[in-house]
């Protein structure tokens, strides 16, 4: 419920600013980043997201100890299978 | 992939931990309330509680949204759900929460059309894609998720989405810990403060828990070694005859929080007076319900919502669980005719409710790590 995974920024979307492509651990998907602030994150960048949002942007070190916390609490599956699960973008379907 | 780093360094958890050992006093019985579900979830799957000096306590809070959700509202969704041309859909939390008739998932299985997703924007999605349905979205959640769900109901407006709507049982943190505060079974000294909610809600909301209830909080990270940190930082506060809120958890928090999310909370919900907490019963104005603006997407609006009022099961002990009174164990039902597979309270039902975090690591014996 309160899972958060990071990810990092790959591309903005052109026909709808508030998505961006993000990749995490290898999987990339479309997440919506209205809760940041206008400019505040850039392509490279990482991010946490939760339920499809982009929250809050992250330092890369904090990215890897979050991952790794996940896999700790048992719960990168279901992480993984979050982000896999976002079907809200025209993409994520593919 | 394997890191070491220092949140896992055995080394410096040895440090903290003999450092929390020097701070408590011994003629003292310290109790610590981790408000999150997700701190409870770290700290057994962790094996904290076996670092920790004999009387310094950890009280599990009620930061876990399906442990707090009572009976009757699962009962409520579930009625919608079964009104004709209605999808409802939910987290997959929310799937195995017991309501008086079954969970949802039981009823997904008899037929009433019920689909997990992952974000409301998939809720949303189904919505569009589905013009002859309504789609209902069962939000739960603290602040962590609400101005998701905010966001999704500007979206749905924005776009003129007329067949969907939101069934809001999201509810707010502080409002739970005054209530906590002001009950008279709890004798607390201090909090661990929830990381992730704090990430929207700032630092500030937590002042008055310091300032009028004199008790420390300290905002903290899930690592193993950022909770001995928070516990050692709240543990100097006591020694000093302090109280003050501090941010163990900077890498992550901001002071004052998510500006964008205060923003999407406040114009897509408003607070109702109040609302059903499992086990802590009405607290006022610790709630989110859709806003006026937001009434045409508002399922409480939309829908006859029967408003049920269900008694937990009698046997189950999930109020007195969730308060802090007792310990999972101490329940009658735990680990017997209340278990994983088969949970009769909420708190048996999520990875961040106490009973399933004792359960596994405790009951199970899973092997812990530091």
């Amino acid at each position: 419920m309160c899972l958060a995974i990071p990810g990092r920024i790959v591309e903005f979307s052109t026909e709808q600013p508030s998505l961006a492509r993000v990749d995490v651990a290898g999987v990339k998907r479309n997440v919506n980043i209205s809760l940041l602030e206008d400019g505040e994150v850039r392509a490279g960048d990482w991010v946490l997201i939760h339920v499809g949002f982009a929250m809050s942007k992250i330092e890369e070190k904090q990215a890897h100890d979050q991952l790794r916390m996940l896999s700790a609490l048992g719960e990168d599956e279901m992480a993984m299978d979050e982000i896999r699960g976002y079907s809200f973008a025209d993409d994520s379907a593919r | 992939m394997k890191y070491v780093d220092e949140f896992r360094d055995p080394r410096l958890i040895k440090n903290v931990a003999r450092e929390i050992a020097r701070h408590a006093d011994p003629d003292r019985h310290y109790r610590i309330m981790e408000v999150c579900g997700g701190h409870t979830h770290a700290i057994y799957r962790h094996g904290l509680k076996d670092l920790l000096p004999e009387n310094v306590e950890l009280i599990h809070g009620p930061g876990c949204p399906v442990c707090v959700l009572p009976m009757g509202r699962v009962d409520d969704g579930l009625a919608i759900a079964e009104q004709p041309g209605v999808i409802l859909t939910a987290f997959g939390d929310m799937m195995r929460v017991p309501g008086t008739r079954g969970t949802p998932l039981e009823l997904k299985a008899r037929g009433v059309d019920i689909r997990m997703v992952y974000s409301p924007l998939d809720a949303l999605r189904i919505a569009q894609t589905t013009p002859e349905k309504h789609v209902v979205f069962f939000a739960i959640g603290f602040e962590t998720t609400a101005p998701s769900t905010a966001l999704t109901l500007a979206r749905a407006k924005a776009l003129g989405v007329r067949n969907f709507s939101v069934f809001s049982n999201h509810v707010t943190i502080v409002p739970a810990i005054r209530a906590i505060l002001d009950s008279p079974d709890m004798r607390l000294d201090a909090f661990v403060g929830p990381g992730h909610v704090s990430t929207v809600t700032g630092c500030r909301p937590y002042e008055f828990v310091a300032r009028d209830y004199g008790k420390p909080v300290v905002i903290s990270g899930f690592e193993p070694l950022d909770i001995l940190e928070s516990i050692l930082m709240i543990l100097r506060q006591l020694r000093d005859g302090e109280a003050r809120v501090e941010n163990q958890y900077r890498r992550i928090v901001p002071w004052e929080g998510n500006l964008p999310a205060l923003r999407a909370i406040a114009e897509a919900f408003e607070l109702r007076p109040y609302f059903e907490w499992r086990g802590l019963g009405f607290i006022s104005q610790s709630a989110l319900k859709v806003s006026a603006a937001y009434a045409a997407w508002d399922s409480e609006v939309q829908f006859e919502v029967p408003g049920v009022r269900v008694t937990d099961p009698k046997a189950a002990q999930c109020g007195e669980v969730l308060k802090g009174v007792l310990k999972p164990p101490q329940c009658k039902l735990f680990g017997k005719e209340c278990n994983p597979e088969h949970p009769i309270g909420a708190l048996m039902v999520s990875s961040e409710g106490a009973c399933a975090a004792y359960y596994r690591y405790v009951h199970l014996g899973e092997p812990v790590t530091v």
